[in-house]
């Protein structure tokens, strides 16, 4: 335990602006992966456990079409729109067959692909490490906020999270399309009664949760080294975030992903044989007080 | 064995026979040990994060093999290599290990795993009696500890003990040239990561007194994201950092840590860096990392070493690894130590393996020595340098002195208890 160096760090502004932005980053990522397996989950009530598949897809997709194309914004569509295409069929192929089906079934089947997915990367783009490399646009020195050290990427990475986050939240408050995703959420067979063909929402909604998990790897594509299974330690994180935000919770997974970047970011600083530990401690203590997690009730 | 037991047949030899057949049945290698190709097990990781380096292992053991069959096998029988994955996990290693000898019939051991599995299979090394190399364990406690020692099993890896002194003298040096007095280490939080950060700063200290560790770092092993890790030792403003980190972990760090210019806030010294798999990987490698010689066809700098990487190359479309020339070293002391006994029996070829020198692409001098009395290999090049992001990557390296190291080594191992 090292209290004074946290002590230190809250007393000074360059280390709280440098540990805060290491924090969101570190939550961001996390939140585009945890919100669409809370979305899966809170419309198809599946746990989507291969959904760090789709993480890994994105950030070798990225590589492939930034190394292709040369452009980064391309590479981040095609990280997005690559696995928004994948989800889709896997969700019409597979997850569709074995949603009436017993819990251990539909663990099975996302397990079975977990591995094949990792396998399937291993063919085609090899067993070893992986790296994007960083875009020469953002190859500048970092920004200095009040002494805080900022790299620009990670503001544009935490830009794009967020924004991801207000129109997934708008979108389904607002829209037409997010009633009819809460519906069929909440009666799915109502929904259907009235003629909205509920297979093309489930369709849509596991494509759009694949999109924001690729998207979550494209981003995390430059920083981050590439390997087959890559998507496994985020899943466990991701998890962990849904469960403390709350299963099906967008605002849920948002705050939850928050708390766990600044856990890990000012928890390295305070208790950094611990930092492991303090994420699973947040856990216990919010499963013991709030057993559905922090916004567990919004989606009932 | 006859299971029927004819009249006349004395007690003392009914129990003898059954003897002969339970030891047969416990290695069945002696059984079949006139068979004309020799089986030769190995348990390596062929699947999950380090998988590349498990294929490198095979491939610079293949490579090897493939001259010794050509010449004519050992002691004139065939090698057929077992190779399975252990998927990286000590007991399915142990697991695949037994097999091998038990199932397969496989008379020697290449224990290709690294430190976590290698202590699996050297247990049933010890159980089977069987010959076994390990080939690619850098922790030092498997062969000087006597504890480990069984006469049966020898190390043609390097040891993470001549690493930390080599470098630790190394960084020293710089240290006092650039008056570098506040380090910050980041290292793995596993075995290999704590002791040779351990014993890293330990001579570091020893070669330069007035050095101080001001911050630690312990990432789990395969973290993703290092961003809380970086961001802190910016905050400790050491004037050097040492990490051991390596593999796809190593390359994560540094494109991480370059968007927050870390690299220009101090020096680094990285002992996994002067590898091919990470240099070659890394996009942006920044000038002037310190890094031990993993494997680099550059260094030593001899006409054999580069045509070794080279053929390597042409061979497999890849550089080789640190793992590929420890475990084409240990066909060679093998060739070498059936060339001098004229046989392939694991008991004979241990005893010539002690001792034995042989010429070598990869030695200091030329050669390596699979010293006598612990049975590691030593004589290996070891050097330091710093990189650049281009071939040779690590243009100048310092040569580490063996004389040094094995004084310094002795001295370890008596504070160790280990003598």
């Amino acid at each position: 335990m090292d209290l004074d160096t946290l002590t230190g760090c809250l007393a000074s502004s360059a280390c709280l602006v440098t540990q805060t932005t290491s924090g969101f980053i570190i939550g961001m990522l996390l939140f585009l992966v945890a919100v669409g397996l809370t979305l899966i989950f809170g419309v198809l009530k599946v746990v989507n456990f291969s959904h760090g598949a789709f993480y890994m897809f994105g950030a070798y997709f990225a590589m492939t079409a930034y190394q292709l194309s040369g452009s980064f914004a391309l590479a981040m569509l095609c990280g997005a729109a690559g696995t928004a295409l994948l989800g889709l069929v896997f969700e019409r192929v597979f997850m569709s067959r074995v949603y009436g089906a017993d819990v251990l079934m539909q663990l099975l089947v996302c397990y079975a692909f977990v591995l094949i997915f990792d396998d399937v990367v291993r063919m085609i783009w090899g067993p070893e490490f992986k790296s994007m490399g960083m875009p020469s646009a953002f190859q500048v020195a970092p920004l200095f906020i009040a002494g805080g050290v900022v790299p620009p990427y990670y503001l544009l990475l935490i830009g794009v999270a967020l924004s991801a986050a207000v129109i997934l939240g708008l979108g389904l408050a607002r829209t037409k399309v997010g009633k009819v995703i809460r519906a069929a959420a909440h009666n799915p067979g109502m929904v259907s009664a009235l003629g909205i063909n509920t297979g093309l929402i489930y369709g849509g909604v596991f494509a759009l949760g694949g999109m924001l998990a690729g998207l979550a790897g494209a981003l995390a594509a430059p920083v981050r080294s590439l390997t087959p299974g890559m998507g496994f330690s985020v899943l466990i994180e991701s998890f962990i975030v849904t469960v403390i935000g709350g299963m099906g919770s967008i605002l849920g997974a948002l705050i939850g992903a928050i708390l766990i970047g600044m856990i890990r970011s000012f928890g390295s600083l305070g208790f950094p044989l611990f930092t492991e530990g303090l994420m699973y401690l947040f856990m216990v203590i919010v499963l013991v007080s709030r057993p559905t997690g922090l916004f567990g009730k919004e989606v009932a | 064995m006859t299971r029927t037991r004819k009249p006349g047949v004395n007690r003392r030899a009914t129990l003898a026979m059954m003897g002969a057949g339970a030891a047969t049945l416990a290695m069945p290698w002696v059984a079949r040990a006139q068979a004309k190709t020799i089986k030769v097990g190995m348990p390596t990781i062929l699947s999950g994060r380090v998988a590349q380096l498990g294929t490198s292992s095979r491939n610079g053991v293949m490579i090897e093999v493939d001259k010794v069959n050509a010449a004519g096998g050992l002691a004139g029988r065939q090698i057929e290599m077992v190779i399975r994955d252990s998927k990286g996990q000590p007991q399915e290693a142990a697991r695949v290990a037994r097999e091998l000898v038990n199932t397969d019939g496989c008379e020697l051991l290449i224990d290709a795993e690294a430190s976590s599995g290698a202590f699996a299979v050297h247990e049933v090394a010890r159980d089977l009696g069987v010959l076994c190399i390990h080939t690619n364990s850098e922790t030092s406690a498997l062969t000087a500890d006597p504890k480990q020692h069984i006469p049966n099993a020898f190390r043609t890896a390097r040891q993470g003990v001549h690493d930390s002194i080599v470098g630790g003298s190394y960084a020293a040096s710089i240290s006092k040239a650039k008056g570098l007095k506040k380090w910050a280490t980041c290292a793995p939080d596993y075995a290999y990561g704590r002791d040779t950060t351990g014993e890293f700063t330990t001579y570091l200290k020893r070669f330069a007194p007035d050095t101080e560790i001001i911050s630690e770092s312990w990432p789990k092993l395969f973290q993703a994201d290092y961003t809380e890790v970086v961001t802190k030792i910016l905050q400790a403003k050491p004037q050097a950092l040492y990490s051991c980190l390596w593999g796809g972990d190593l390359t994560s760090y540094i494109d991480q840590a370059n968007i927050y210019a870390l690299f220009s806030q101090m020096e680094v010294f990285a002992v996994n860096m002067a590898d091919y798999t990470a240099l070659t990987v890394v996009k942006n490698l920044p000038k002037g990392i310190h890094s031990g010689n993993r494997y680099i066809k550059t260094y030593p700098a001899t006409a054999e070493n580069a045509a070794w990487g080279d053929a390597y190359k042409a061979k497999y479309n890849e550089y080789p690894t640190n793992w590929s020339w420890e475990n084409a070293t240990a066909i060679m002391l093998l060739a070498e130590a059936s060339k001098k006994t004229n046989s392939a029996d694991g008991k004979k070829l241990a005893e010539a393996l002690r001792g034995l020198k042989i010429k070598s692409p990869f030695g200091a001098d030329g050669t390596v020595t699979m010293r006598a009395e612990d049975q590691t290999l030593v004589g290996y090049a070891i050097g330091w340098g710093t990189t650049i992001p281009q071939e040779p990557y690590v243009p100048q390296v310092q040569a580490g002195d063996w004389k040094t190291i094995f004084e310094l080594e002795a001295e370890w191992k008596k504070s160790k208890g280990y003598t």
